[in-house]
């Protein structure tokens, strides 16, 4: 199998850019960076999927030519796609419900952790 | 007779499925709906038995969904771990739902905006089912998508402030592991050219091993973090304790489950030789410890069970990276007894926050004298999770400690001295809750005059009122606490049937520690390219 080297180059650069925007505080842009994230893998799969002419639905003896693509990939990669879609919009009510509710969208810390942190050493937790 | 395994086994994914849009068309009218979901999950449970029945009797079965050969189609396998995985969610499902049933009830959640609620649940249970049936990378995927997207969804029911703040961490941690588990995917489908498990395993003998290592760290990675084993696990203790009890019980029980059962699958199936298995049992000692440490500084009830959930997740990873069939036996045994287990505790958690008004230790005092029956409903499954020994939960760690032994390694042994350490330090977790909430005054607590009036509920948030000002007496409604009951005693029925359920296990893990059987199964004699099968077969 030969591999495209211009689409690995795009899929590493879109991985990068998708775990530097995940790291991210603000809800929306972790969200892009998700969908970045879920785009490079969708561009893996369809990259690394069977040799031209050799579709698994078909058997896989060697009898066609190069005009047949993988079918298997490309249903993998549409229902990946269809599930990213459905959860980023789920994800967008978040967003917006938690800038309804605290007027910012930003990932808060847990409230009982940072009293855990702030306890005081020797400090019984239930004083 | 023997056709009926087949014709079964999709019925635990489809029943739930067609209830989920039974329960939508019923959204008005919410008793026929609860009435439709309880009989449906029940429905599931008897299913499962029998399916479990027959597999034990007649071995690892496959079905070709559509009658489509095996790498095209979508193959659904039961063997002996999947059946009982299948059967012990769906009690732990039906017992969770008849929970629900009585909260709304005595709440009243009819006339609220929730008919979400059921029909939801029902996609969840679908989707554990899915995965659990999977018998290809993909469906797997597909099946843990199902179950997260439910879960999203019953985690940030009612979207107060609190649960969109743990919803949003859950999503992301979720959707991450996901988007590892699909890179893995890619990976395994470009070294292989399949993703049907019982071909995977035959073609990954021949991928080289370094590329193999590299898509098992991969799926490693992905179903840890769903799994919530140690370095990943960090999310859990966060998201889980704020949604109301029945939700955060199911996920409890279930949701990290299923990451282990497909780290088993994979572990035994796809990469048998256990390239990982010292840094598995390296990251279970972690859990373990690292778990029930959290644990014992948390003064919140249901975070301290989150903990001790993420710690006792270390003793199914210890078994699994042991390798061996008598350390497979025992994290199969040790899966099901949490899964019963830590399900009820939290249902018992419930009914405390509806009897004392709160689930802080900081507030709660008096439940032994205030409710008897509470007392022994939270005594006897935390007695369980700590390993006292007439308790199942004595009965899976001496498996998994014998087998520990029977390895003999250091590293081994470490194990076996780090699960006795955690043992003892998930009683005096355990303990510290009892003395605390049930057995000192209530008016030796801090804050013991303040409460909330009324528990969480679907949509409602609690308000924190003074101790005497409380509207609701604290009666709890027969439905859950029949519930509960029956819940805690299925889990001493693992102790009661341990010999035969101890026995399944075994063969259980016998199945898996030959994946010639599972390949056998779903492969057959039909594929030429596949000198295990057809060694297994015969």
């Amino acid at each position: 199998m030969s591999a495209n080297l211009t689409l690995l180059i795009l899929i590493g650069i879109l991985v990068a850019c998708g775990v530097y925007l995940i790291l991210e505080r603000a809800v929306s842009k972790m969200l892009l960076g998700m969908i970045l994230f879920g785009n490079a893998v969708n561009l893996l799969i369809l990259t690394v999927g069977g040799r031209g002419g050799r579709p698994p639905i078909r058997g896989e003896a060697e009898h066609t030519g190069a005009e047949t693509a993988d079918p298997l990939a490309q249903a993998m990669v549409l229902t990946a796609i269809v599930i990213t879609m459905g959860l980023a919009a789920f994800v967008l009510a978040l967003a917006y419900r938690s800038y309804i509710l605290t007027t910012t969208e930003d990932v808060q810390n847990d409230p009982e952790d940072v009293e855990v942190a702030t306890r005081r050493e020797g400090e019984d937790p239930e004083r | 007779m023997s056709d009926l395994l087949p014709t079964l086994a999709p019925l635990p994914v489809l029943v739930p499925l067609l209830g989920a849009a039974g329960t939508l068309v019923f959204g008005r009218q919410p008793r026929i709906q609860r009435l439709v979901m309880l009989v449906l999950l029940a429905a599931v449970v008897v299913i499962c038995a029998l399916l479990l029945y027959l597999v034990d009797r007649d071995g690892t079965t496959a079905l070709q969904v559509g009658g489509w050969g095996t790498p095209i189609g979508i193959t659904l396998v039961v063997d002996r771990l999947s059946a009982t995985m299948l059967l012990v969610s769906s009690i732990v499902l039906l017992a969770v739902s008849t929970y629900a049933a009585g909260q709304n009830i005595r709440d009243g959640d009819d006339r609220q905006p929730t008919s979400i609620y059921r029909p939801t649940y029902l996609v969840l249970t679908a989707g554990v089912s899915a995965a659990f049936l999977a018998g290809d990378l993909f469906n797997l995927f597909v099946g843990f998508e199902i179950l997260l997207a439910a879960s999203f969804v019953l985690l940030t029911v009612g979207a107060t402030a609190d649960r969109i703040r743990a919803g949003i961490a859950y999503v992301m941690v979720s959707m991450v592991s996901s988007l590892i588990f699909l890179t893995g995917i890619a990976l395994a489908y470009a070294a292989t050219g399949t993703l049907n498990l019982a071909q995977l395993a035959v073609r990954m003998g021949e991928v080289p091993n370094g590329i193999r290592m590299a898509v098992y760290a991969v799926l490693l990675v992905a179903f840890g973090i769903k799994a919530a084993v140690f370095p990943l696990s960090n999310w859990l203790p966060d998201s889980y304790p704020t949604a109301p009890a029945p939700v955060t019980a199911v996920f409890a029980g279930l949701l990290t489950k299923v990451g282990v059962y497909a780290i088993i699958r994979t572990h035994t199936l796809l990469f048998p030789d256990g390239g990982f298995d010292n840094i598995l049992l390296v990251c279970g000692l972690l859990t373990m410890l690292i778990g029930i440490f959290g644990a014992i500084a948390q003064s919140d009830i249901r975070r301290l069970l989150s903990f001790t959930l993420v710690s006792h997740i270390g003793y199914m990873v210890f078994g699994i990276g042991l390798g061996s069939a008598a350390g497979l036996a025992g994290a199969v045994f040790y899966v099901a007894h949490h899964i019963l287990v830590q399900t009820s505790l939290f249902l018992v958690v419930g009914l405390i926050e509806r009897q004392a008004g709160s689930v802080s230790l900081r507030r709660l005092g008096g439940l032994a004298a205030a409710s008897p029956l509470l007392a022994v409903l939270f005594l006897v499954p935390a007695l369980n999770l700590g390993g006292i020994p007439p308790f199942s939960g004595f009965i899976g760690k001496v498996a998994l400690l014998q087998a520990g032994a029977a390895d003999g390694r250091v590293l081994a042994w470490v194990l076996v001295a780090g699960s006795v350490v955690t043992s003892l330090l998930t009683l005096y977790a355990v303990a510290r809750v009892w003395s605390k909430a049930f057995w000192r005054p209530r008016t030796e607590a801090p804050e013991g005059h303040l409460t909330a009036a009324k528990p969480p509920t679907l949509v409602e948030d609690s308000t924190d009122v003074l101790y005497d000002e409380r509207t609701d007496p604290g009666r709890m409604p027969l439905l859950m606490v029949l519930s509960t009951t029956a819940l805690v005693v299925v889990g001493l029925c693992l102790t009661v049937f341990a010999g035969p359920i101890l026995r399944i296990a075994d063969r259980a893990a016998t199945d898996l520690s030959d994946p010639a059987v599972y390949i056998g199964a779903v492969l057959g004699h039909s594929d030429a390219d596949h000198p295990v099968a057809s060694k297994g077969a015969k």
